[in-house]
């Protein structure tokens, strides 16, 4: 088993709060490890965080090496750096996967410039071929195409875009080791200082989502949208024209340069429908579509459309809904 | 950007019958530049790697306030991936000098891949700030704020330091006739890999320094979900979806909810 190397997951977690993406990593992972008969890997490194290694294990991680120390409490870039290199160097994995979130794209592109590497960045698809190479798939010129890559050199590196992969389905029977590193620390460069926004907007976590598209005629008709995301407890979000109207702020962009989501209702209202909205948003449970126009691309992959004036049919379905919540609430 | 062929067989992307025009996010990373040089002084470099019909891009960064503007262009470069792209455009740097701060786009609009800056930062063995918005720099050291998730980080780093920029760090200007009378009064300084050959292994270059390869294109097929599409707008269809809303949204345990 072992010569054929192993799959390495990075771990990301932030003062002992493990990223969701990295779950859907060990969940990948472990398929692709199965494929190739290989020991799936897990790296994490923070400081008080040896229960998390065993929840690693229950999610399908057969190894993890921890690194503990209060410098990790944080990713601090050039430290994390500094001990991912080592731990390569020493183990040699023949896969590489991290979280294509700010930290894990930063990270891997540092690693795989200091080892002379290859890597691909935000991949939506990874899989094996038959003489066990990874195949990376990514979408490329706007979501338009998707382009499949493959590496010559060891590790084969990946960042993965959060929300496209199954998560590791949890087994408490599971067993794996722990194995400690020891961190070396390297000066950080960098200091910095966190505040938390005051409008949170978590797109990719949301169940429910409500979008407004170029057929909004202005930057108020947002308030109708609100409404209707109100009544449903849902997210708004956006394509790419009303951001760039400055009409809302691009943390509600959904779509290939904004955030990916797949909650269980999405409900498109005046999108039409550009490859990279869809991109975005296609893996969503069920799409709901308000256009005028029969022919958007929206409606092939909707499960429910209306071909109708949005300003016509989101005040009615407000209506609806409540009428409906009042009956059966 | 509007017309790009892709080589299937080669892996590769034509952009010969494609416009080049600069990355939007890289004037976004110019006019940064250039307000920091005028507010400190200093000189602006601009650097960009690519076929010779560049040129007239990179002369409209000199219109636009930078003070020289190379291209890197030699058919060794080409077919690059980011590392090796990242590997030529840090061992340039080095050939030019010592820079404080070094500035790039977050991402370009067609590879969107992010990786490069940060790669050139690990290439030259100094810090980087990502996705930056906002920064300041002094004589020592700058200060770049990002949003990361739910949260708005700030970053400090001593100069020198790497920092990639996102749209919404600035409007870049607009030149002047003036300021292009000027520019064409200027040239780009073309560089070929052997200008490089005291800072630079040639075999990490072009294709040859690539490890990864884009071996299969495929334009997604639209499976499509064969929903149910409603020809018109009339109550009953309004009622009919919203009820399907309804059940989607409601847990089953519902029942027992007094909202």
């Amino acid at each position: 088993m072992s010569d054929n190397g192993e799959l390495l997951v990075f771990v990301e977690q932030r003062e002992g709060v493990i990223n969701p993406v990295s779950y859907e990593l060990l969940g990948k992972g472990r398929e692709l490890a199965d494929k190739k008969r290989c020991v799936l890997a897990a790296v994490l490194l923070g400081n008080g965080v040896e229960s998390h290694a065993r929840e690693l294990i229950f999610h399908g991680a057969e190894r993890v090496y921890l690194f503990e120390h209060p410098m990790f409490n944080d990713c601090d870039l050039l430290n994390y750096k500094h001990n991912m290199v080592r731990l390569v160097r020493d183990v040699q994995p023949d896969v590489f996967l991290l979280g294509a979130t700010y930290w894990g794209r930063s990270l891997g592109s540092r690693v795989a410039a200091a080892l002379g590497t290859g890597i691909t960045a935000d991949c939506t698809g990874l899989d094996v071929d038959k003489h066990g190479n990874l195949v990376q798939i990514r979408p490329a010129f706007s979501g338009n195409v998707l382009a499949h890559i493959k590496t010559r050199t060891r590790p084969q590196m990946a960042t993965v875009r959060y929300k496209v992969m199954p998560r590791a389905a949890r087994d408490t029977n599971r067993k794996g080791e722990i194995i400690r590193k020891a961190a070396e620390i390297v000066p950080s460069w960098l200091s910095f200082v966190r505040n938390k926004k005051s409008a949170d907007v978590n797109l990719a976590d949301a169940e429910i989502l409500v979008s407004g598209g170029s057929g909004l005629k202005k930057a108020d008709d947002y308030s109708l949208l609100s409404k209707l995301a109100d009544v449903l407890g849902a997210a708004l979000g956006s394509s790419r024209p009303p951001v760039d109207n400055g009409w809302i702020g691009r943390e509600h962009q959904v779509g290939f340069s904004g955030t990916t989501v797949n909650p269980k209702v999405y409900i498109a209202c005046g999108i039409s429908g550009s490859p990279q909205h869809l991109a975005g948003m296609r893996s969503s449970e069920t799409i709901i579509a308000v256009n005028t126009d029969p022919s958007a691309p929206i409606f092939r992959i909707a499960d429910y459309g209306i071909i109708g004036d949005l300003y016509e049919v989101i005040p009615k379905l407000i209506n609806k809904i409540k009428e409906n919540r009042y009956e059966h609430g | 950007m509007s017309r790009v062929r892709f080589d299937v067989e080669r892996g590769k992307v034509d952009r010969s019958s494609a416009d080049l025009e600069i990355n939007p996010f890289d004037l976004n990373a110019l006019e940064a530049a250039v307000r920091i040089k005028e507010e400190l002084g200093g000189q602006v470099f601009v650097l960009s790697m690519g076929p010779r019909r560049t040129e007239s891009a990179l002369k409209d960064t000199l219109a636009r306030g930078a003070d020289r503007a190379f291209l890197l262009e030699d058919r060794k470069f080409a077919g690059a991936d980011t590392l090796a792209t990242s590997y030529t455009i840090a061992s340039t740097i080095k050939q030019l000098g010592n820079f404080d701060l070094i500035l790039c786009g977050e991402k370009t609009v067609d590879g969107d891949t992010g990786q490069v800056g940060p790669e050139v930062a690990e290439h030259l063995n100094i810090p980087h700030i990502a996705c930056a918005y906002e920064v300041n720099v002094t004589h020592e050291n700058a200060t770049a704020t990002c949003d990361i998730g739910m949260e708005r980080c700030s970053f400090k780093a001593p100069l020198p330091v790497l920092i990639t920029v996102t749209k919404d760090m600035n409007t870049p200007r607009l030149p002047t006739f003036r300021d292009r009378a000027r520019a064409r009064q200027m040239a780009v300084q073309v560089m070929g890999a052997a200008v490089l050959s005291e800072h630079a292994d040639a075999a990490r270059f072009g294709v040859q320094g690539s490890p990864t390869k884009v071996y299969k294109v495929i334009v997604p097929s639209d499976e499509g979900r064969k929903g149910r599409i409603f020809r018109q707008s009339s109550d009953e269809v309004v009622s009919e979806v919203a009820e399907r809303i309804c059940h989607l949204v409601s847990p089953n345990d519902r029942a027992g909810d007094i909202s």
